[in-house]
């Protein structure tokens, strides 16, 4: 090996660019040390000192954030820092932060060991942070796979439940085979980009390098090996985001997974994905005319089956779990207008936040409203929740309010935007999709605030008979405080966007 | 900073419902409630009677704010013309109406019921005084959600099946019309929601006829939807059944009429070829709803469903007049628009205070209540008479409007629309004679010897004397809303006058 060309590699490990990321494994691993030498009756504190921790990284991310956006490669061309990374990074800890919060209610009611879920966790979060900044393949697999290895453990976690295992070995078998897709994507763009015969002047990185990724396919756009390597790779990434026809995974894999892991899939997974599939995007725009079809048919047909198949579900963990589906179809159009538009990816981050937010309402509920077994939630454990606690139902009428996309929610501003975007590219076929869609998953939504609020009509229990208790978690304040805020921030984002937009519109 | 009354009187009621679901007791709340019902009423009449009588077609009391969007060209800008002023006031008084009924019903859980009530009011005033589109959607939608949770929880028969249907049939027309105004404001290039930007666009620019048909019919049928065009009219007779009356007073009074508003502020003015082109099959579905409706309106047996079905009827006209595409059309919609809101808002409170006495809206068990309520009766008979059109009231105003302006589009459909008259005149009295004369039925007596039917109370009376009261004040002075319509109508004449230019019929 070159020693000079080591020493320049060196010259550009700028550690101090890695600011979330680094003190967040760090901090995983402290919590590790932690659990060794604490005394066994301190344990409980080691929760506390993760969520204390990510408070606190996200206060110095956001007083820092304007720090971390210079367009700059960073560790050899492996990395690739700007606002849309510094965006996700955030989105990012927020969510392992939430994850966390809900983590610690659902881990109460199990004996599991504790320390370890906080840690992966982390570990996970921090792997889609570098993920969604990755400017490399090399790098881009292995941050995958750091997710997806993750969350093979983080689904099985509770290994004394038979679903929450069947969820993981189904996870397994699915990732393994959309890695293996994804791999063989990456080697073919490999052997295309890296064949000298073919190669453009004045490729200087390495054939792995999305740079010169993007110079080959602006120089041939029609190279049948590059484009089945395109469409492969797309498929490994639609495997993340739950995209028709690579959803088959999602319902199972949702209902069995503890609730806070769900929620870290649904939300976390799905937008390292499109984090993972914006950047793509952009490197494949040469051959824009074979994405865009490939992206739309996936769209249209997400969002047909997300929104059917929730109609018929009756476990809320399967009904999220498809609906989450339908969304990723709706920030697929977001992500296909970009090509017409770049301003239409400020559509999709929005709502992605909106998302985040409304969703995390959402399962901050469900993980209060459910028994030991938490595969077991059906729509009917949530009857007269709006008699027994008024908090967690309104907190759950304004998240799928948010979800379902009506006004003055969060929600409704993220359809929106994705909406005008697609009007202003001419997608007036997915956009009838959409509407359509959305109009679908009013019925399921709406179904779900039915069965907490209106008080349903139920068999009279004979005399002297016990009437069947629901499953039901009392709130702690840490849980309503979250829950308070996550509601209200609906809320306010619906009507008051301040310098979100402007700030996402102006990058 | 100035105070902005428009502002006000939609943050007001806002601000209380803030306020009680935030854990207000509910002795402070009832008299807060007060507060949220009653500002908005006075500001709206108090507005009334400072609106400049030449405005023109321009908007008064204009303020503007940027929440966030302004980059996608939107703003909440607030303004009254003379088409929204009416209305506005129409939102005002029925709501109070409906805050004073709600407060005096004693319902379960009275604190949510009223804060609910309170953000749909806020809602609808925020509805007609939006100057920008996007915000006038808002609005709507706002004060669409309280009304299902209220069918939902404080509802009556078939309340959970009747709060689905609801909610799912308005959130498809509200979808429909979210999509037409889109594709408007794409369409238009002016980049904002503005109306008053877009509708200057749309005179210097008129749209091409492929937008303009395609985003007239989605208005058409998402606005439609909403104002129970038939035949999508099957939610609204099922729903006003089963709401409490407050909500089923305030929707169908005043909520159901944005709608109509749309199609008359935003789709005429803006898409005036499309609506050239919508207009022969808008006068065949309009005609449905009066003749069709107005005959299943003969058939029902339950009181409500009377006035359901009623109410349903009566938009049939509305639509006629916006399918004659002429100022005087227009203006008869809005005047009976108005009229509708106040009558049909006092048929439901009153329809309510008979099930008190009767307990049954069954019209076959109920009979001779006049004796025992005699001002029920006077006012039932005086709500019942604006709603057929007799003069005094303000709805003749806007049927007669109507009628001129639907003979010269065709005294045919003239004709039909005429006929609605006579079916209403006899459902309507066929009600009021089963109700409250001839002999009790044997049901009634033995409701009677139970509890003896005590007459209107003052807390029922004050808002049907309120409503009753605009009524006969605009029947007799027709000019107090006539004159401020009549500058805005002239801003309506240009657009028009396009479509006639463009219009391929001879």
């Amino acid at each position: 090996m070159n020693l000079s060309l080591l020493q320049s590699a060196a010259a550009d490990n700028r550690w101090a660019d890695l600011f979330p990321e680094l003190p967040l494994a760090l901090l995983a691993l402290f919590l590790l040390v932690l659990e060794i030498v604490l005394p066994k009756r301190q344990h409980r504190s080691i929760p506390v000192v993760a969520i204390l921790g990510q408070v606190a990284l996200l206060v110095a991310l956001l007083v820092n954030l304007r720090g971390g956006m210079t367009e700059q490669l960073t560790f050899n061309g492996l990395l690739r820092h700007s606002p849309t990374g510094q965006f996700f990074r955030v989105l990012f800890l927020v969510t392992s932060l939430l994850v966390s919060i809900l983590g610690v209610v659902s881990l109460a009611r199990q004996r599991m060991p504790r320390v370890e879920f906080f840690h992966i966790v982390m570990v996970v979060a921090a792997a889609m942070m570098l993920l969604v900044q990755s400017h490399h393949f090399v790098m881009f697999f292995v941050a995958l796979e750091t997710v997806t290895v993750g969350f093979y453990i983080l689904v099985s976690y509770f290994r004394t439940n038979p679903l929450s295992l069947e969820a993981g070995l189904k996870y397994l078998v699915m990732g393994a085979l959309s890695s293996a897709i994804l791999l063989f994507g990456i080697v073919l763009l490999y052997g295309a980009v890296g064949n000298p015969a073919l190669a453009p002047s004045g490729i200087a990185a390495g054939a792995m390098d999305f740079a010169s990724v993007r110079q080959f396919l602006l120089a041939h756009p029609d190279n049948f090996l590059a484009q089945l390597g395109i469409v492969l790779v797309l498929s490994g990434v639609a495997f993340k985001i739950g995209a028709v026809p690579f959803q088959i995974w999602v319902p199972d894999v949702y209902q069995g997974a503890p609730t806070p892991v769900t929620a870290f899939l649904a939300v976390g997974s799905k937008a390292a994905g499109f984090g993972a599939l914006v950047v793509l995007a952009g490197v494949f725009a040469p051959c824009k005319s074979l994405v865009i079809p490939v992206l739309s048919v996936m769209a249209g047909a997400t969002i047909l089956f997300g929104n059917l198949a929730a109609l018929t579900q009756y476990n809320v963990k399967r009904l999220i779990a498809l609906s989450g589906v339908s969304h990723a179809g709706y920030l697929l159009i977001g992500v296909i207008a970009a090509y017409y538009d770049p301003a239409a990816l400020s559509g999709v981050y929005f709502y992605l936040i909106a998302y985040l937010v409304a969703s995390f309402a959402v399962f901050g509920v469900m993980t209060h409203v459910c028994g030991e077994n938490e595969a077991d939630q059906e729509l009917e454990h949530y009857a007269d929740l709006a008699q027994t606690h008024p908090f967690l139902a309104l907190v759950l009428v304004i998240g799928l309010g948010s979800l379902a996309g009506i006004p003055p929610l969060a929600g409704f501003i993220g359809k929106l935007m994705i909406f005008l975007a697609a009007f202003s590219a001419g997608l007036y076929v997915l956009l009838g999709i959409a509407v359509l869609g959305v109009m679908i998953s009013i019925y399921y939504y709406f179904g779900w605030i039915k069965a907490a609020c209106f008080s349903a009509w139920r068999l009279p229990t004979p005399a002297g008979e016990a009437v069947p208790s629901l499953p039901r978690t009392p709130v702690a304040w840490p849980a309503r405080i979250t829950l308070g805020t996550l509601a209200v921030a609906s809320v306010v984002l619906g009507l008051w966007q301040g310098p979100i937009i402007g700030w996402l519109l102006a990058r | 900073m100035q105070l902005d009354p428009l502002l006000l009187a939609i943050a007001t009621p806002l601000a209380v419902a803030a306020v009680i679901f935030a854990g207000l007791p509910k002795r402070y709340s009832v008299r807060l409630a007060y507060l949220g019902f009653g500002v908005p009423a006075a500001i709206a009449l108090w507005l009334w009677s400072r609106f400049p009588a030449g405005a023109g077609e321009a908007y008064q009391f204009m303020s503007s704010r940027d929440l966030g969007l302004s980059l996608l060209g939107i703003k909440l800008t607030l303004g009254l013309n003379g088409i929204s002023l009416p209305m506005f006031v129409l939102a005002g008084v029925v709501g109070l109406a409906a805050g004073l009924y709600a407060i005096q019903s004693g319902a379960e859980r009275l604190k949510i019921y009223l804060a609910l009530l309170l953000v749909m009011q806020g809602g609808l005033m925020g509805v007609f005084a939006s100057v920008d589109i996007f915000f006038f959607y808002f609005f709507h939608e706002l004060a669409l959600i309280p009304t299902f949770i209220m069918v939902g929880i404080w509802g009556g028969r078939d309340r959970g099946y009747a709060a689905m249907k609801l909610t799912i049939y308005l959130t498809v027309g509200a979808m429909l019309s979210l999509a037409g105004l889109i594709l408007i404001y794409h369409q238009s290039g002016a980049q904002t929601f503005d109306l008053i930007t877009l509708r200057a666009e749309a005179l210097a620019h008129p749209l091409s006829f492929t937008a303009q048909k395609y985003g007239f019919g989605l208005l058409l049928f998402g606005f439609g939807i909403l104002v129970s065009l038939w035949p999508f009219h099957t939610w609204a007779p099922l729903g006003y059944g089963a709401a409490p009356s407050s909500a089923a007073m305030l929707h169908s009074g005043v909520l159901k009429k944005f709608g109509l508003y749309g199609l008359l502020q935003v789709a005429l003015p803006l898409a005036p070829v499309g609506a050239a082109h919508w207009s022969g099959v808008l006068t065949v579905l309009a005609l449905g709803n009066v003749l069709i409706v107005g005959i299943i309106a003969l058939a029902q047996r339950d009181l409500k469903q009377v006035v359901g079905y009623g109410s349903v009827m009566h938009m049939g006209y509305a639509f006629l007049g916006i399918a004659a595409t002429s100022v005087v059309g227009v203006g008869g919609a809005v005047l009976m628009m108005v009229a509708h809101g106040l009558s049909v808002a006092l048929l439901f409170l009153l329809s309510t205070c008979i099930y008190h006495r009767t307990h049954t809206f069954d019209l076959t068990e109920m009979g001779g209540l006049a004796r025992h309520t005699p001002v029920l009766a006077a006012f039932f008979v005086a709500a019942t008479m604006a709603s057929i059109g007799l003069p005094g009231f303000a709805n003749f105003w806007g049927e007669l409007t109507l009628f001129v302006a639907i003979w010269k589009s065709s005294p045919w459909v003239a004709a039909g629309a005429v006929a609605g008259v006579v079916i209403t005149a006899i459902y309507a009295l066929r009600a009021v004679a089963k109700v409250f004369f001839g002999p009790p039925t044997e049901a009634f007596s033995r409701v009677v010897a139970h509890v003896a039917p005590v007459d209107l109370r003052w807390a029922e009376r004050l808002p049907a004397l309120l409503l009753l009261g605009l009524l006969l004040f605009i029947g007799f002075w027709p000019r107090s809303l006539s004159a401020p319509l009549n500058s805005a109508l002239g801003s309506l004449a240009p657009a028009l006058a396009v479509k006639a230019a463009a219009d391929p019929r001879p």
